[in-house]
């Protein structure tokens, strides 16, 4: 009842508010780079015409409708049997307007903005990498200030919220806890891919939008014009977590874009700088990196959701031996499913540090109901020697 | 063939009595029934599918389901409303009404006309059954994929892939005999006199969607099947890992599903006119510009496919092909529409429940129509595509020009079929109630999309909870008026005033010739025409 209350207040508030938020309800969101511009002009002008075909066909036919009615008597006037040649004429205008709509009002803009969309060389001075996950987007910075800095993206709302356990907040389903930066008014090339389903890269106030298609590089461009905030969401149906895949893009100007890729370079650094840590310290770390990467499947007790993902408490995997007796770490061990997947569970090795995936298996080991009596503790060190 | 009447005219009403009379029959009368139940009941079954659906999404955050569940019943509302709700229903009717149409005394090949529809229950519940039985806790339910199956999130899927996989197999299968048998009636039994060009704009729609049918059927029965090996054994068709490509599936795929969407539609173009002549009280207009219409897009539909996935990557001069060609459907398409305006045009109109739908037809389905213009704008398609605006696009096109085309035929041939007329006050109310609860279920999803919210997500952004809100009241209407229409079919089919034997005073064409409801074998004096 309170709900509906809720609801029915929030409907009233809706109406009376339409035009305070009038560009992000009726219409496509606020362009702020080139191709979203250009996709709302084209956009605008096709509605418009097609707007006004169908008002003008909806007249003639009511029109038609309240006069040549039965009940006022009208009688039909039967197209005497058409000629051939009347009846050709008489369809061929409707079909001549269109070829001129179609081919020409339409046809030729629409030429223009294919050309342009597709044109991701010219004068960009910047590329990164989209890597779509199951389900989170990962980012590389391919050259400039930014080089080699790379991360991942996942959503920051929390389970809560979802469920209808705590507020929503503003940016419900459209936050992330680390935003791809990009720099104002560069012509930015993206290289977009996957790592297991299709995805699609979306942010509508771009106007940019490419499927990310596992095995193939595709290609697309942006130039954000305007420094802000922008929120959009993977749009390829990708699997359970298909509405949980944020994208969100913190346009700056270009000197706190230096700032910032300075910064993250340092972190990434000390980040990769393997050291010795506690288990104390790992499983606190370890939780972390569960909860926002593995906990989607998994759940966050560890039970899984049997049988497409299987549960983490009192599996083989979890609890049995990584390394034989040679020192080596085994094949189907913990580390080696972490590492390199198997079927839907992705390999780690690419998205994860040492000093996460040594955490994490950790934390998995000495949580979630499990209490590994060997190898207990994994080490950053364990897990590079691992990947070489 | 022509000349022998038969004299011993009572013995054709023997037929087996009970269920052995529906399981056995080869009446084209029967099968029709037994298609247009079928079609009722699936058309049910996917639309209380999709109100668990708008249940879910009537306010943001997860109530009533997780996302995998969800997912499930995209899929299986789309693929049961496509496969097992509007391609049966316009079979049923051309089972009904071509021989009635033609002057033909059956379908020509009645026992593969009894086989085709038998194969569609075991699919049904094939579509179905993962799906139940994941209700119980047993298995992980159906195809999560939407009902386009894209690999690899297909290859990816459980068991309830494989279902869907065979179910669609055998509706192809069940479809293809159906067009065979359709052509071949079409061809061969035609009442002396008429010609291709004397034919009922029905069986025209019918028999371009029949030859689409044979032609796309088996790339898509191809496709699934590679598909099949992918999951199961070893073949990499799919898979870049193996040389394969996913986005190969999606021209496969297409290749089939755009013409499909013709194919629902195509058998609607052919009555609509039939109806509109008949409340118009004056014969249809451009008969000849309609034929040749229908046949140009049937050509069109076949080489399109590409529009429904711009946005996964082609080549400049590929992207501008498929933009051009979508674009050219609309002026075939233009011409009908000119053609059925013209039609009302100065004719004596009245406004049975018939007349009520095909103009609320042709109302629904032009907005259908130009939003689909401006779908076929690449640059523009990349934000549509996959929002919500794409939603509410095919379902004007689908419900609207697919379903509410459908239930105008069946108001105009129900008193044909049973004899009775339906409830005419009641009929018109289900009309209102459709029409405005369609509306106002679609045209927020135009809203929605448009400010950004894709389709297929359990859950969404809070700027879209108002437009959400009304969409799902709306769908929640819509379904409910539903119940009105199959009390109004179950009521006229026991009973209600006698129908005459030419029921609508304009009506034109052999069926209306015939008593209401026909006798069991239709013609047994071969009608002729001048």
């Amino acid at each position: 009842m309170q709900g509906m209350k809720k609801l029915g207040v929030g409907a009233v508030a809706w109406f009376l508010s339409l035009s305070a938020h009038a560009d992000y309800t009726w219409n496509f969101p606020e362009p702020v780079t080139p191709m979203a511009l250009d996709t709302l002009h084209v956009h605008n002008k096709f509605m418009l015409i097609t707007a006004v075909i169908f008002v003008v066909v909806l007249a003639i036919m009511i029109y038609s409708i309240v006069t040549h009615r039965h009940s006022k008597g009208y009688k039909p006037v039967a197209d005497n049997p058409p000629s051939t040649a009347v009846e050709i004429f008489w369809t061929l205008i409707p079909f001549a307007i269109l070829l001129l709509i179609d081919f020409v009002i339409m046809g030729i803009p629409a030429y223009h903005s294919v050309v342009m969309m597709e044109d991701t060389r010219d004068q960009s001075t910047m590329v990164i990498k989209i890597t779509g996950s199951q389900w989170r987007w990962q980012y590389e910075y391919l050259d400039g200030d930014a080089k080699g800095i790379k991360f991942v993206s996942n959503l920051a709302t929390t389970n809560g919220q979802m469920h209808n356990e705590e507020d929503k907040g503003e940016h419900y389903l459209l936050e992330v806890d680390n935003p791809l930066v990009l720099p104002v008014g560069e012509k930015v090339r993206i290289l977009m891919t996957a790592s297991d389903v299709l995805h699609n890269w979306w942010v509508p106030q771009f106007g940019s939008s490419r499927v990310a298609v596992p095995g193939f590089i595709r290609e697309t461009w942006v130039q954000v014009e305007k420094p802000g905030v922008y929120r959009g969401q993977c749009k390829e149906l990708c699997g359970k977590g298909h509405g949980y895949m944020p994208v969100v893009v913190n346009a700056v100007s270009k000197e706190e874009f230096a700032q910032w890729a300075n910064k993250k370079q340092d972190e990434q650094k000390a980040a990769n700088d393997v050291k010795e840590m506690t288990k104390d310290e790992l499983v606190a770390q370890g939780k972390v990196v569960y909860e926002k990467n593995c906990a989607v499947c998994h759940q966050v007790t560890g039970a899984g959701l049997p049988p497409a993902f299987p549960a983490l408490t009192g599996s083989k995997i979890a609890t049995g031996a990584i390394f034989g007796s040679d020192g080596k770490y085994q094949k189907d061990s913990h580390l080696d499913r972490v590492l390199n997947g198997k079927g839907v569970m992705p390999a780690w090795k690419a998205t994860l540090n040492d000093t996460e995936i040594a955490a994490v298996i950790t934390y998995e080991r000495n949580a979630l109901g499990n209490a590994a009596a060997v190898d207990a503790v994994l080490q950053p060190a364990q897990v590079k020697a691992a990947r070489e | 063939m022509s000349t022998t009447s038969v004299a011993h005219h009572d013995e054709h009403q023997d037929h087996p009595t009970g269920i052995m009379r529906w399981l056995t029959t080869t009446n084209h009368k029967d099968i029709g029934t037994m298609y247009l139940t079928f079609s009722l009941i699936m058309f049910l079954v996917g639309g209380s599918m999709i109100l668990g659906i708008r249940a879910e999404l009537f306010k943001p955050g997860l109530q009533l389901m997780n996302p995998e569940f969800f997912n499930q019943l995209i899929g299986v509302h789309a693929l049961i409303m496509i496969f097992a709700a509007l391609m049966p229903a316009a079979t049923g009717f051309a089972n009904w009404m071509l021989p009635l149409q033609i002057g033909a005394p059956d379908m020509a090949l009645p026992r593969l006309n009894n086989w085709g529809f038998w194969i569609l229950p075991p699919s049904a519940i094939l579509l179905t059954l993962p799906f139940t039985l994941a209700l119980f806790g047993v298995g992980d339910g159906a195809l999560a994929t939407g009902w386009t199956f894209y690999p690899p999130l297909s290859v990816q899927g459980g068991i309830g892939v494989d279902f869907a996989i065979f179910a669609v197999h055998l509706l192809g299968i069940s479809s293809v005999l159906g067009s065979i048998n359709i052509i071949v009636t079409i061809y061969n039994m035609r009442a002396p006199g008429m010609t291709l060009m004397k034919m009922p704009m029905f069986a025209w729609g019918w028999l371009i969607t029949a030859f689409l049918l044979i032609a796309t059927i088996p790339v898509l029965a191809g496709a699934v099947t590679m598909l099949l090996t992918d999951r199961h054994f070893g073949t990499h068709f799919f898979d870049a890992a193996g040389g394969g490509d996913p986005i190969m599936f999606q021209h496969l795929f297409w290749f089939f599903g755009h013409p499909e969407v013709y194919i629902l539609l195509l058998p609607v173009w052919g009555f609509i006119p039939q109806i509109l002549q008949t409340f118009s009280r004056k014969p249809m207009y451009g008969y000849k510009a309609q034929v040749y219409s229908l046949w140009a897009i049937g050509a069109l539909a076949v080489v399109v496919w590409a529009h429904h996935f711009f946005t996964a990557g082609m080549p400049v001069p590929a992207l501008l092909y498929f933009m051009y060609s979508t674009m050219a459907i609309s002026l075939p398409l233009a011409v009908l529409f000119y053609c059925w305006i013209r039609t009302m045009w100065k004719g004596s109109m009245s406004f049975e429940t018939p007349m009520l739908f095909t103009v609320g037809w042709i109302i629904l389905f032009g907005v259908g129509g130009l939003t689909g213009l401006v779908l076929a704008d690449v640059a523009a398609d990349a934000q549509y595509h996959n929002s919500y605006f794409v939603v509410a696009h095919f379902h004007y096109t689908l419900f609207a020009g697919g379903i509410m085309g459908i239930m105008a035929g069946v108001y105009y041939w129900l008193p044909k079929m049973t004899g009775h007329m339906y409830n005419e006050k009641l009929g018109k109310l289900h009309f209102w109630l459709t029409a405005i609860s369609f509306n106002v279920t679609f045209i927020p999803q135009f809203f929605v999309g448009l400010a950004g919210m894709p389709r297929r997500i359990p859950d969404y952004a809070l700027q879209f909870a108002e437009f959400n809100m009304i969409s799902s009241i709306g769908a929640f209407a819509l379904g409910l008026s539903q119940l009105l229409f199959v009390y109004i079919i179950i009521s006229c089919v026991k009973g209600g005033k006698k129908a005459s034997d030419r029921v609508w005073e304009g009506a034109q064409g052999l069926e209306w010739t015939l008593p209401s409801p026909p006798p069991y074998h239709s013609f047994t004096e071969q009608p002729v025409v001048k």
